[in-house]
């Protein structure tokens, strides 16, 4: 089930994507952590998370999400999420997580917001 | 349980305790959703909301035969799963309710499960005692779906 948990990361000009797949879990959760951090320490603060392959999500796995608004909110950065089911969208609202991370329908819109406010 | 739900259609299943194995319950789960013509947002909320209940048992009920036992009870307007572990129970009062505010000010992260289960679900009912625990959720269909009415 390895494929589930995969995580993707590119770097833009001045942000970089992470990109989750099927199931956001622990184990997704702490990979998605560890090239967050790896890139925290490269200087880059403006994230966005694409979660279009996601399907499933669980409160495990946006625990760690939590950390990582955590983190860019100590060092004044910014997370957009983008691709959102209406499940996960949903329960990101149910958790106050919006509070603290944009979301936008789309990657493009992402980075677009990201540009605006550079 | 009332009479109605005794003659529901019944499915159960039993799952060990072990990682990632909540996604067999939430599979199942989708699929009795699907055949109930339930629509494709009710179908992903079910499939959350079990997952949450499974990762409940797994981490909190110290089960010693480690198994969670899933009934699905499948009726002409619903759709209930009754998620149980045989693990030492717990007092709902004891739980806190968990917050976005504190959680991203270095306060605790977790804690979330019951609360998307009642958002996520129409009804959540809890069973604890020293026999461990039941969650038993509720989905109602929206009117117009139901394929699986026979």
């Amino acid at each position: 089930m390895t494929g589930k948990f995969a995580v993707r990361a590119r770097k833009g000009d001045g942000y970089a994507v992470l990109e989750t797949d099927l199931y956001l879990n622990q184990t997704a959760g702490e990979e998605l952590s560890k090239r967050f951090n790896e890139l925290l320490e490269e200087g880059y603060l403006n994230f966005i998370i694409n979660m279009e392959r996601t399907k499933v999500v669980n409160s495990v796995g946006i625990s760690i999400l939590i950390e990582m608004i955590e983190k860019l909110r100590e060092r004044g950065g910014r997370l957009i999420f983008c691709n959102l089911s209406n499940v996960i969208d949903k329960t990101f609202r149910i958790m106050g997580l919006t509070q603290y991370a944009e979301v936008k329908g789309s990657e493009e819109e992402a980075v677009a917001s990201l540009k605006e406010q550079a | 349980m009332g009479g109605s739900a005794l003659s529901a259609k019944i499915i159960q299943l039993v799952i060990p305790m072990e990682p990632n194995l909540e996604l067999v319950a939430a599979e199942t789960a989708s699929t009795i959703a699907e055949l109930m013509c339930f629509d494709e947002d009710g179908i992903d909320e079910i499939r959350m909301a079990i997952i949450e209940a499974c990762l409940n048992a797994f981490e909190h009920s110290h089960s010693p035969e480690r198994k969670v036992y899933i009934t699905f009870h499948i009726l002409p307007d619903r759709l209930i799963l009754e998620v149980t572990d045989h693990g030492k129970g717990f007092n709902p009062s004891d739980v806190r309710p968990p917050s976005i505010d504190e959680a991203v000010r270095g306060g605790r992260k977790r804690g979330w499960g019951f609360k998307l289960m009642r958002s996520l679900m129409d009804e959540v009912m809890i069973e604890t005692g020293s026999w461990g625990t039941t969650v038993r959720m509720t989905k109602m269909k929206r009117r117009g779906g139901g394929c699986y009415d026979r």
